[in-house]
């Protein structure tokens, strides 16, 4: 498969748009490498890196052992040493092996060191449900990141922003994790290579009066869903795709409950001291005034993920729901 | 005896005896209350390993090191007016004092960071010898660790990565029987470190003597080698002559241990072996004592004399450059103002 070479698509799939995004970015920088499980021979487990392998060989699509701490960490010592790694974990989940390297060493090591080296690296990686993963295949853990200061956080819900943001998040100094939702890889949009997204601003998707549905990832897409049903009974709903959750941008999102009134996060983590906690927590300290109803975080449930289908689907927020709590908030 | 290396085991002596020296005083410091914290981790009697490892690399070479890496650093070239401000959280130390006694690096001298992560740092250096791999550098990375990062299993991604992708990687265990408390008869089964090391397709080198002229030939010879791209494991052999860390008063060993172990004074056989040899005499090794002695209460001074930070340093350093970090103070006044 050839890796196309226009600047403006149509219609492009999420994962092609990050394939392309880390095309660009190893063309235009030498630097750049990618390593990490089965992301060379075999392509990606999602197909991310397809191809890459015989545009960039061996010495800069990489192959790694099962060896999720020392894949995090050989990208750190790679980054303090003049290069720009892209380390893949193959599933979210992994964190639990190399959260040493991701919370203790790349997050820290600026702020130790006095501000003597920085560590540009991003790690690539994959999470939520859909697909029955399981309790160990299938979480979603962008709260364990965001927690930690010295790290940026992206999750980008549609292929432009994808192609935008890693290329951003290969050019920023600061430890990136990117997380992409399993279900999106196939999400299909346009992509302007021309037409850049600016880091660290959310996105406002569809303006409205009514009601703020906050959300990220794929979550976004449910609530675009749920805005398209509230529109047919006269509720105009604004949505705010956050795009980066770290830098987290607060302005955007208080601006829009200030004009509404009433906000509704969603998040595909725990209810628990999740994303959606501290949103929900940043927008009473905002807008405690104008608010007419406390704010609700609609959130997978507090329980590991189910792998029956059926139970996946309600463990996570549905569109129905969210169009039913919508309408509850308001009235 | 030719003069080359006559030159080397007095070379070799002056940084053991310099860091001794810098830890004795760290260890003032302390007492004396101008150090941040207790969790100060001295490497007294451990002083020939980091002397022969450090003397054997070359500009460009990097390292890592772990919680008691003071000495590494400092026959490394450290600085140790810097060195003694950065354990007394002072603005004039390498970290601007944010980093500390376990966290001190100098990228200028590739050391790219002490860790208080048992084995933290180990990765670190697989990175760096990748980097030199791909950029065609003629350097080595070496991660300076203890017997206790021997049972943490990320060494062993490291080894095998290393081994497989043939990188310049130096492991260098610095075994001074302890991880804290636990004495090394108490953690592992097997105590021969090579044999593991061998197993992953290592180079070996185990030092197990106080001749730090030997070692340091010998460490040279395998460091020379990891050039080349073959990764290499160094056990080098010693006695933790004090507690693990300021506080502690090594109750779970006796005396009778501690005053037969700190015979294996490698700073002692060192300067025995440079008066038989008459290289130098009693007065002219005096003579380097003083030296050190007074380089190291300079210092020590320098430490004590240092100014504390801006409390805006709390907010450096985390992100680039242009995310700027809200205080919580600052927040919570925003919040009540209902702004």
């Amino acid at each position: 498969m050839k890796i196309p070479e226009q600047d403006f698509f149509e219609k492009i799939t999420f994962r092609d748009a990050l394939r392309l995004a880390m095309y660009d970015e190893m063309k235009d920088d030498k630097n750049v490498i990618i390593l990490g499980e089965d992301v060379a021979k075999y392509g990606g487990a999602y197909g991310a890196t397809k191809n890459l392998l015989e545009q960039f060989g061996s010495d800069r699509v990489i192959d790694t052992p099962i060896s999720e701490p020392t894949i995090v960490g050989t990208a750190i010592g790679a980054a303090m040493t003049g290069l720009k790694p892209i380390a893949e974990l193959m599933y979210v989940d992994f964190f639990g092996m190399s959260m040493d390297q991701i919370g203790n060493q790349s997050a820290k090591i600026r702020y130790m060191f006095g501000g003597q080296i920085s560590v540009p690296m991003v790690i690539r990686t994959q999470g939520g449900t859909g697909r029955s993963g399981g309790a160990q295949h299938s979480q979603s853990l962008e709260s364990w990141i965001m927690y930690i200061p010295g790290l940026y956080l992206v999750m980008p819900s549609n292929p432009n922003d994808a192609y935008h943001l890693l290329r951003d998040s290969l050019q920023t100094n600061t430890p990136t994790v990117f997380i992409e939702h399993k279900l999106l890889y196939n999400f299909e949009g346009p992509l302007d290579k021309k037409n850049k997204v600016q880091f660290g601003k959310a996105n406002i998707l569809n303006e409205g009066n009514s009601i703020s549905i906050i959300a990220y990832s794929r979550m976004t897409n449910f609530a675009v869903e749920a805005a398209k049903k509230l529109k047919e009974e006269n509720i105009s709903a604004e949505i705010i795709d956050l795009r980066t959750l770290n830098p987290l941008d607060k302005n955007t999102i208080i601006n829009s409950v200030k004009k509404t009134r009433h906000a509704l996060v969603l998040s595909e983590g725990h209810y628990t001291t999740g994303v959606a906690s501290e949103i929900t927590s940043i927008i009473f300290e905002n807008c405690f005034k104008v608010l007419k109803k406390p704010v609700i975080r609609y959130t997978a449930e507090d329980t590991p993920v189910p792998v029956a289908p059926n139970l996946e689907k309600n463990y996570v927020p549905t569109v129905d729901r969210i169009v039913d709590y919508a309408k509850k908030i308001i009235t | 005896m030719n003069s080359k290396s006559n030159t080397n085991l007095q070379e070799l002596y002056t940084t053991m005896k310099r860091i001794r020296v810098f830890e004795e005083r760290v260890a003032e410091l302390f007492v004396r209350g101008e150090t941040a914290g207790s969790m100060l981790h001295l490497s007294i009697g451990e002083e020939l390993g980091p002397a022969c490892v450090t003397k054997a690399m070359i500009d460009g070479d990097t390292f890592t090191t772990h919680h008691r890496g003071h000495g590494i650093f400092l026959a490394r070239g450290g600085d140790p007016d810097k060195m003694m401000a950065e354990i007394a959280g002072k603005k004039d130390g390498y970290c601007k004092g944010k980093g500390g006694s376990m966290h001190i690096a100098d990228m200028s001298l590739g050391h790219l960071g002490a860790n208080a992560i048992v084995g933290g740092g180990i990765p670190t250096v697989v990175g760096a010898a990748l980097s030199y791999k791909y950029l065609n550098k003629k350097n080595v990375s070496i991660a300076f660790f203890g017997d206790g990062a021997m049972q943490q299993g990320i060494l062993y991604e490291s080894m095998n990565m290393a081994a497989l992708w043939k990188l310049p990687v130096v492991f260098c265990c610095i075994n001074n029987q302890y991880g804290m408390g636990t004495k090394i008869d108490d953690a592992v089964a097997v105590k021969d470190f090579s044999l593991r090391a061998k197993s992953f397709g290592l180079e070996c080198l185990h030092v197990n003597h106080l001749d730090a002229e030997k070692a340091y030939t010998d460490i040279k010879e395998i460091v020379d080698n990891t050039r080349n791209n073959k990764p290499s494991f160094i056990e080098v052999e010693c006695y933790r002559f004090y507690g693990h860390a300021r506080k502690d008063k090594s109750p779970y060993r006796n005396e009778d241990e501690e005053i037969e172990n700190r015979k294996l004074d490698p700073i002692a056989f060192a300067k025995e072996n440079i008066l038989t040899q008459n290289i130098l005499n009693e007065e002219e090794i005096k003579s380097i004592d003083m030296t050190v002695d007074k380089e190291m209460d300079v210092s020590m001074n320098y430490a004590i004399n240092s100014p504390l930070n801006e409390e805006a340093e709390i907010f450096t350093d985390v992100y680039d450059k242009s995310y700027t970090i809200e205080s919580v103070d600052s927040r919570i006044n925003n919040i009540l103002k209902n702004k």
